[in-house]
């Protein structure tokens, strides 16, 4: 079985996030890492692995600038077979659309798996359309936010906590699948696995290597214009009181009130 | 004036609040056309409140036969119907099947996309989406360049208005390609109604978190005592104490009420992101330190278990 797992490098949360002054994303300037929620789907293609056996290839999958190839270091790391960078200046602030491009064009140059896996969302943007968005690409199933996962010889069910219902979508491989946080937590690198990690192959393509054009993607061609940015102003100080002896719930009450609550 | 298509967000005819919303949003940029994907049966149903909230057009699709499969038939849907009628915008709730449907259907019309909108105005001609992001910390303003603009709106970003609308019902048999029925949706389970507001449409939400040590009862005596809905933290989710439907956060819900009460929560940026645009915000906690109250409007000091029962008590008998 093959497995292509879709990793991102984003900003990290708890730093200071901000944008450019073209309102692109500072992806710089600020600390990255492998998004949060991408690890789930780094450590769900490992399980899967590792049930199907030896003669199974995870092959890490990232685009973005040179610091981005620390996200499939980490999945390298984590246990990935392989990685794949596709760094290219043109595609700096592309959006959902032309990201999901260049991830459809380079998953069918490494040659269409049996899973492509990827997280639920981003941490940075988090639209969660891209694994949608990569499915209608390449034409396969889709069966996302997969918070419990069995598979079967080519047969897959997961349990989808929709909206107003819970939900067992089943499908058949090849297909995109996304899985939630609800699948389990995302195994730390061993050392063995970060020494390890150094020795495995990692190939880099341009965008002429995978047939995308550079006026198919990045800021100028985007399809949406981002018009203004502007930070949240600095909520002002709130009153804090000390619950004593039964005060505290009174001075709530009394705030609730005078907000019209009740 | 060209129409505004909204997919209505329903469950077996009865329409979710969103759509109300979306119909409101669909006005100031055209003439608002809902889409209804559901049994031919139950459309009459929901036709009634699309009209009173100003459907001028009413596309009924029976999903006889794509029902039971996952998103990908809804957006061949919604690629015929913009054909069809040429819309200058497509209106989507943004919950997650409709922000799938959303990005396959501007992989289809090679049209731009914003998800996530909590504000929607025309600018002339054009649709002008606000968002927020970075956990909040950021305001966005962005508009589609690119042919159709579609747009997720969250739920709760504008006031439904009542307009009375034409409400012409028009059938509509789309053609579903076999390639959108891959993914099979092979049980259901309903969510269990709780009796309380849904959470992200709910004017206030009272959550608990690590500090509930597994006791709701207090958050759920407070709710019920504002008329509020219930949340949790990520912390309360994962140690099994409240089922995931109810999780406010990066992963879970986004909320955007009047008023949020974080009760034992200690506010980390994941929890942030799917609550800091609330109006306002109070926080019961024990630890002073804890970071949700660098957010809030009105904060207490002290054990949950002994501020939430009182003050519960209070409210009532405030209210008579």
């Amino acid at each position: 079985m093959n497995i292509i797992v879709c990793v991102k490098h984003v900003p990290d949360a708890t730093a200071d996030r901000r944008f450019e002054s073209d309102n692109t994303v500072d992806r710089v300037g600020v600390d990255g890492l492998l998004s949060e929620l991408d690890e789930y789907a780094v450590e769900q293609a490992l399980q899967l692995k590792e049930k199907a056996g030896d003669d199974t290839e995870v092959t890490a999958l990232c685009i973005g600038p040179e610091k981005a190839l620390d996200a499939v270091r980490k999945a390298l790391q984590m246990g990935a077979d392989k990685g794949v960078h596709v760094s290219d200046e043109a595609i700096a602030g592309s959006d959902a659309g032309a990201t999901s491009l260049v991830l459809a064009k380079a998953i069918e140059k490494i040659g269409v798996p049996d899973l492509v896996v990827c997280g639920m969302a981003s941490t940075d943007a988090s639209m969660s359309v891209v694994p949608a968005m990569l499915s209608e690409r390449l034409g396969l199933p889709q069966v996302t936010y997969a918070s419990v996962i069995e598979t079967q010889g080519d047969q897959i069910r997961v349990k989808r906590d929709g909206d107003t219902s819970t939900e067992v979508i089943g499908a058949t491989m090849p297909l995109v699948l996304s899985v939630t946080d609800q699948t389990g937590e995302a195994r730390y690198p061993s050392f063995k696995g970060i020494m390890a990690a150094k020795k495995k192959p990692m190939e880099t393509y341009s965008l002429a290597d995978i047939g995308v054009d550079a006026d198919q993607v990045g800021l100028a061609v985007s399809w949406t214009d981002v018009k203004d940015t502007t930070a949240r102003p600095p909520r002002t100080a709130g009153e804090i009181v000390t619950d004593e002896e039964g005060s505290g719930a009174g001075a709530l009450t009394d705030f609730l009130a005078s907000k019209k609550f009740i | 004036m060209s129409e505004v298509l909204v997919l209505v967000d329903h469950v077996q005819g009865a329409v979710r609040k969103p759509t109300y919303e979306l119909l409101t949003i669909a006005a100031r940029l055209g003439e608002p056309s809902a889409v209804f994907i559901g049994p031919a049966d139950k459309a009459a149903e929901a036709t009634e409140g699309l009209k009173k909230y100003g459907a001028a057009k009413i596309y009924v699709v029976d999903d006889a036969e794509i029902r039971g499969y996952l998103v990908a038939p809804k957006a061949e849907v919604l690629q015929q119907l913009v054909e069809k009628a040429s819309p200058s915008a497509v209106l989507i709730p943004s919950n997650t099947e409709g922000k799938e449907i959303a990005g396959r259907l501007a992989v289809k019309l090679d049209s731009g996309l914003i998800t996530d909108a909590v504000d929607v105005q025309a600018d002339g001609e054009t649709a002008v989406a606000t968002q927020s992001v970075f956990a909040g910390n950021f305001t966005v303003t962005t508009t589609v360049t690119r042919g159709t603009p579609i747009i997720t709106v969250k739920p709760n970003s504008a006031a439904p208005e009542e307009s009375a609308g034409a409400g012409a019902v028009e059938e509509f048999a789309p053609t579903i390609s076999d390639a959108a029925k891959q993914a099979k949706i092979v049980a259901s389970q309903p969510r269990k109604a709780s009796g309380r507001p849904e959470l992200q449409e709910a004017a206030i939400v009272v959550s608990g978190g690590r500090g509930t040590g597994g006791d709701f009862a207090p958050i759920e005596g407070l709710a019920d005592a504002l008329g509020a809905a219930v949340g949790a933290s990520r912390a309360a989710v994962d140690s099994g104490w409240m089922p995931h439907s109810f999780q406010v956060g990066q992963t879970g819900k986004t909320v955007s009420p009047q008023l949020y009460v974080a009760n034992g929560i200690s506010g980390a940026i994941q929890h942030r992101a799917g609550m800091q645009t609330s109006k306002t915000i109070i926080a019961v906690n024990k630890d002073d330190e804890a970071p949700i109250f660098e957010l809030v409007d009105f904060g207490v000091v002290g054990d949950l278990h002994a501020v939430l029962p009182a003050a519960t008590e209070k409210i009532t008998e405030r209210k008579g």
